[in-house]
């Protein structure tokens, strides 16, 4: 191995593959190193006939190397292909162990005790290809495996998947799928819950559970793998089971011990901190590059254009512009002052103090998804009431918040550095106040998709989003008496706590007086009446309980449960104390504002005796509503079945108010004295078909409801995430002739869905429309609103939403 | 940033309230405003020689009735067209019942309780036959969906039809081990589900050919006479379950056709009554 080369490329995944291709074409002399026999082994490893998707849409390829949405075998192909033709030198199953050497004369060291000399570096070896192996004794028998292509390829196996994350389900439900497989498959969980999973992905397992398809283990362990057996530790002892097949799903960790030893520094401690990177990707270690997924980028499109750029750079070509160069300056363009677009990221990186901890290259990420505004002094940034959940950071100037709607003139300052909109991103609510730039300002908008990222991303940004939100709650229970300052002991003894369904914070009788605030979930308020829990209140995300007693002095006059999983904050009662006996005048005004919350509690004691029924009612029938999914609606379609007659008008409504596809299926749901919750959509506060939506086609709408838009591609994530079974995928059926017609001659299938038979009849084929999934929109931009409300002829469809049909209307519903 | 206008208005649950109910009986104090009004001016004028349909106070109420029951015919219009714009399809059926029920006496005055053999009490008769069926309608809407409700508990059509599908096929498993007679009863069964049939068993619930029920009792006083038989014993479960689901079934579609029989005089005789009146009108302008 006499030859030096100008780069070593580190693994070939998508960035180290557009590497390259791109020192090929440009007849850099290189070397591709990849440590299994093929190259790009994330995508290699991805279940067979996976979709990937290419994102961010916007953004121009820049690489050597073809690159489309498409299937994986698809892909592979290409790639494959486009390496071949570019004659790029590639060397396979080259594990690098170390890396010595300096710029100009790096050794790089193979698992084989061979070594590659080379002048630079590039580190592209991305998280994947790091899993977490078994570690119990057997655990590298060659039964044990960290991957499953192709789930049909085995039968007639006792297979057990270790790690139930997402993965490990994905994995075992794919294998279980075809009992003509006749698998026996098992999972295997270390904790008691699947947690860690996607919901829709737990559910699926349940079902397969329960239809005696997949065993489940949880609290379980291996123990020892033997060939055809594995020794699982349960909690009663230890099981030995006949096993075939073992499929280790323990997640990946970027290998970071390995990379520091190349001499690289991360940016912080953090366990998701990135390797500090210069604008040219060049590492604190002179000559060694690092790009893709362990630079921070796991974006496909990303990747492979930094591979180019690298190179470029490398060969010398430092004014090279990145891709994304154009869009950000456009969309720069519009802020006074002139400056570049470096000089304008390392502006808002230092002054937003969310994006602090972003390196220049991850801000160029995150402004590709963010808008920069600059508002004129007075100019309106969003009022209240106005749907909206992106997140602002002021960057420069100051903004006013008009706290009280019936006096603008009562304002609250935010500063530069600071953020608002915080609580539309947290808890999918309205916004709250009307919030005007104080001067000349320039703010950065962060759409909800792009905050969530960040702050899934950044832990940095995560807690200050977390903590001015506290911050802002607690001043928001003392309404205007108190400064950010008067609050800060507080909230220096914060702390965030999950809450289980079901699980009480607050315990009637108690002696505590901490306070609580609902920043994710909701909880219901229940008193223990003649031996039963009655209902009492249903406190959303955003609010708080739990103050009374504080300033009441006394037990716990309630229990508070959460009614969803959920996250509260918990505040010291004791720092409360001091704080109040400070300021006395604040006391009174508690009192007063918690008058109207005392009123329901007064009322039930007084009713108690003379309507016993009435609160059994209310307390059952709040219940169902939550256990339906109402306690986390904005806005929800009821049916009252004492007025239903069944004639299906809303269906139809639904059905010709959009495309001929109905949104809301009547007569399927849940019943509780004779209230029924329909299947149809609860426009959730936190929108579980959200969750995964890979061309971020579900978005919040003007009035709150939650739709989804034409860009759908149909892959049905957000159908397998929706708990509550409201989203179908389907194509809009061929047009139908119109009412009179029908009326007059019979034409066409009439009011409503048309039939199966009319829909394959009147078929067009080959218009190139596809299935896509539809939910109910809450009719938005029709005029009239909901088109089952409107129909309805007898008034049995209602919508309300929970904050108030959870309330003293029930109990007078409840009386009759 | 869309304005803080909201578009939905979320329906005050305080405020929910049946079509009988709309508005706190807006449409209810409508009619009966007219009819008093009706009534007063009819006590009040004098018509010469006698109150009838002929004088100004006649020709008066007929145009209010007959522009009254084209308005109510174009409820079916209203119902089946989903326009967009604020309307309320329950404030519709408020006002069609309430303006429905006036017709009575809007009708009656206007002919000046003088009734013959004649094209003119056609059409009052088959106004009033509307009215009556309309009055069934509205009761029943009132009443039954409780019941239908109840009936139903969560399970809906489709699953019934599934649940009689799945017993039917256990049933056919259940019946292989039997002998050729214990098997036809399984057969019986298995071979005729009746569960809408015919407008009177629908209307009814009476099903007593239902052969279920005859494989019932046969393979009662089978199994009273012949030994000890588990198979028979397990066929008889299911036929008991395949039993309650159709009785089930047939109760919520005995409901329903209650719900819906009616409109069934009330549309057609609608156009009777629609023809009756332009013959009415007619007649009276040009051979009166």
């Amino acid at each position: 191995m006499g030859e030096k080369y100008r780069i070593a490329i580190v693994g070939s995944g998508p960035a180290g593959l557009s590497a390259a291709a791109h020192a090929a074409s440009i007849g850099v002399s290189h070397i591709l190193l990849e440590k299994t026999d093929h190259l790009s082994d994330t995508i290699f490893r991805y279940q067979r006939g996976k979709y990937v998707m290419a994102t961010p849409a916007q953004l121009v390829l820049r690489a050597d190397l073809n690159f489309d949405a498409g299937y994986r075998e698809n892909i592979l192909e290409t790639w494959n292909g486009g390496i071949a033709e570019a004659k790029a030198t590639v060397r396979y199953n080259a594990d690098v162990k170390s890396i010595a050497g300096e710029k100009g004369d790096f050794t790089l060291t193979l698992t084989n005790g061979d070594t590659v000399q080379a002048e630079t570096v590039v580190l592209a070896i991305g998280l994947q290809g790091n899993p977490n192996l078994m570690r119990c004794p057997g655990g590298d028998l060659p039964h044990v495996q960290y991957q499953l292509d192709d789930p049909t390829a085995y039968i007639d196996e006792h297979i057990f998947i270790i790690g139930a994350g997402d993965a490990g389900i994905e994995n075992a439900l794919g294998l279980a799928a075809d009992p003509a497989q006749a698998n026996v498959v098992s999972i295997v969980n270390r904790s008691a819950d699947f947690s860690r999973a996607k919901d829709a992905n737990v559910s699926n397992l349940m079902n397969a559970r329960d239809a005696g398809r997949v065993s489940t283990y949880t609290e379980a362990s291996p123990s020892k793998v033997e060939p055809g057996f594995i020794t699982l530790e349960v909690p009663d002892g230890e099981l030995r089971l006949k096993c075939d097949r073992i499929i280790a799903r323990l997640g990946a960790s970027a290998p970071r011990k390995q990379v520091e030893s190349f001499g690289i520094e991360f940016t912080s401690a953090n366990n998701d901190a990135c390797p500090k990177l210069s604008p040219t990707f060049e590492t604190t270690k002179e000559g060694i590059y690092v790009i893709g997924a362990l630079a921070g980028y796991p974006l496909i499109k990303h990747c492979m254009n930094q591979g180019h750029d690298v190179v470029e750079f490398i060969n010398g070509n430092l004014t090279l512009a990145p891709a994304d160069e154009p869009i950000l300056a456009k969309k720069l363009a519009e802020l006074p002052g002139g400056r570049s677009v470096a000089d304008w990221l390392e502006l808002l990186r230092e002054k937003v103090e969310i994006l602090n901890g972003l390196s220049p290259l991850q801000m160029r990420e995150f402004l590709m998804g963010a808008e920069v505004h600059f508002y004129r002094a007075n100019q309106v940034i969003f009022e209240r009431h106005a749907i909206g959940s992106s997140l602002f950071g002021v960057a420069s100037g100051s903004v006013k918040v008009e706290i009280n709607p019936a006096n603008p003139a009562i304002t609250v300052p935010i500063g530069a550095g600071s953020i608002f909109g915080e609580v539309g991103l947290i808890s999918g609510r309205r916004r709250g106040a009307t919030i005007r730039a104080a001067e000349d300002c320039i703010a950065v908008e962060i759409p909800r998709t792009a905050a969530l990222k960040l702050m899934a991303t950044s832990k940095e940004a995560r807690d200050t989003v977390h903590r001015i939100t506290t911050e802002r709650t607690v001043l928001q229970i003392f309404g205007s008496g108190l400064s950010a300052a008067d609050v800060a002991g507080v909230l220096a003894k914060a702390e965030v706590k999950e809450v289980k369904p079901g699980e009480a914070i607050i315990k009637e009788g108690d002696e505590s007086y901490d306070i609580f605030i609902v920043r994710r979930g909701s909880m219901v308020v229940e008193r223990e009446i003649a031996g039963k829990p009655v209902f009492l209140n249903y406190i959303p995300a955003g609010q708080w309980a739990g103050e009374m007693a504080l300033v009441e002095g006394g037990r716990r006059s309630a229990t508070v449960r959460a009614a969803i999983r959920s996250d509260v904050i918990k505040l010291d009662g004791d720092t409360f104390r001091l704080l109040l006996n400070r300021k006395p005048e604040l006391v009174a005004r508690l009192r007063s504002d918690m008058s109207a919350r005392r009123r329901i509690g007064e009322f039930i004691d007084k009713e108690k005796d003379n309507f016993s029924g009435v609160l059994d009612y209310y307390t059952s029938v709040a219940k169902f509503l939550v256990d339906q999914g109402v306690g986390e609606a904005t806005d929800v379609l009821l049916i009252d079945e004492k007025l239903c007659v069944g004639c299906d008008n809303c269906e139809k409504a639904c059905a010709d108010a959009h495309d001929g596809l109905s949104r809301l299926d009547r007569e399927a749901g849940r019943t509780y004295a004779h209230l029924h919750v329909p299947t149809s959509c609860r426009h959730c506060e936190h929108p579980h078909c959200m969750t995964d939506c890979p061309p971020n086609a579900i978005h919040r709408g003007p009035d709150g409801e939650v739709f989804i838009d034409n860009t759908c591609i149909g892959c049905g994530n957000c159908q397998r995430f929706c708990p509550y079974g409201v989203i179908r995928m389907d194509k809009p059926p061929p047009k139908k002739p119109g009412l009179v017609p029908w009326l007059l001659f019979g034409m066409g299938p009439g009011p409503g869905e048309p039939d199966k038979a009319w829909k394959e009849a009147n078929a067009k084929h080959g218009d190139g429309s596809h299935k896509q999934a539809i939910k109910c929109d809450m009719c938005s931009g029709i005029k009239g609103g909901p088109a089952c409300v409107r129909a309805c002829p007898t008034g049995a469809a209602i919508r309300v939403s929970p904050e108030n049909f959870l309330s003293v209307a029930l109990l007078d519903r409840g009386r009759g | 940033m869309a304005g803080g206008v909201r578009q939905v208005d979320r329906s005050d649950v305080r405020k929910h309230e049946g079509f009988l109910r709309d508005g706190n009986f807006r449409w209810l104090w409508i009619a009966l405003a007219l009819c008093a009004v009706s009534i007063a001016g009819y006590l009040m004028i004098d018509a010469e020689p006698r109150p009838r349909g002929g004088t100004m106070y006649g020709y008066t109420l007929g145009t209010i009735g007959a522009l009254l029951i084209v308005w109510l015919a174009l409820f079916g219009i209203r119902k089946r067209a989903i326009t967009t714009g604020v309307y309320s399809l329950k404030a519709w059926l408020s006002a069609h019942v309430y303006l429905g029920l006036s017709l009575l006496v809007i009708g009656t005055l206007h002919a000046g309780f003088h009734f013959g053999w004649n094209v003119h009490t056609l059409a009052y008769a088959l106004m009033v036959l509307v009215i009556v069926s309309g009055m069934f309608g509205a009761a029943a809407y009132a009443v039954l969906p409780e019941r239908l409700s109840a009936n139903r508990g969560e399970t809906t059509q489709r699953q019934w039809l599934e649940t009689i599908r799945s017993l039917d096929s256990q049933l056919r498993d259940a019946a292989q081990p039997l002998d050729r007679a214990e098997a036809d009863l399984v057969r019986l069964s298995t071979e005729q589900t009746d569960i809408g049939g015919s407008l009177w068993s629908r209307l009814t619930g009476d099903y007593s050919g239902c052969k279920t029920r005859r494989a019932v009792e046969e393979l009662a006083r089978t199994r009273r006479s012949g030994p000890a038989n588990p198979s028979l014993d397990q066929i008889d479960s299911l036929l008991k379950r395949k039993q309650e689901t159709l009785a089930q079934a047939r109760r919520h579609i005995r409901i329903k056709t209650i719900l819906e029989v009616w409109l069934y005089v009330h549309v057609p005789v609608t156009f009777a009554l629609l023809a009756a009146l332009t013959a009415h009108i007619v007649s009276v302008f040009f051979y009166w």
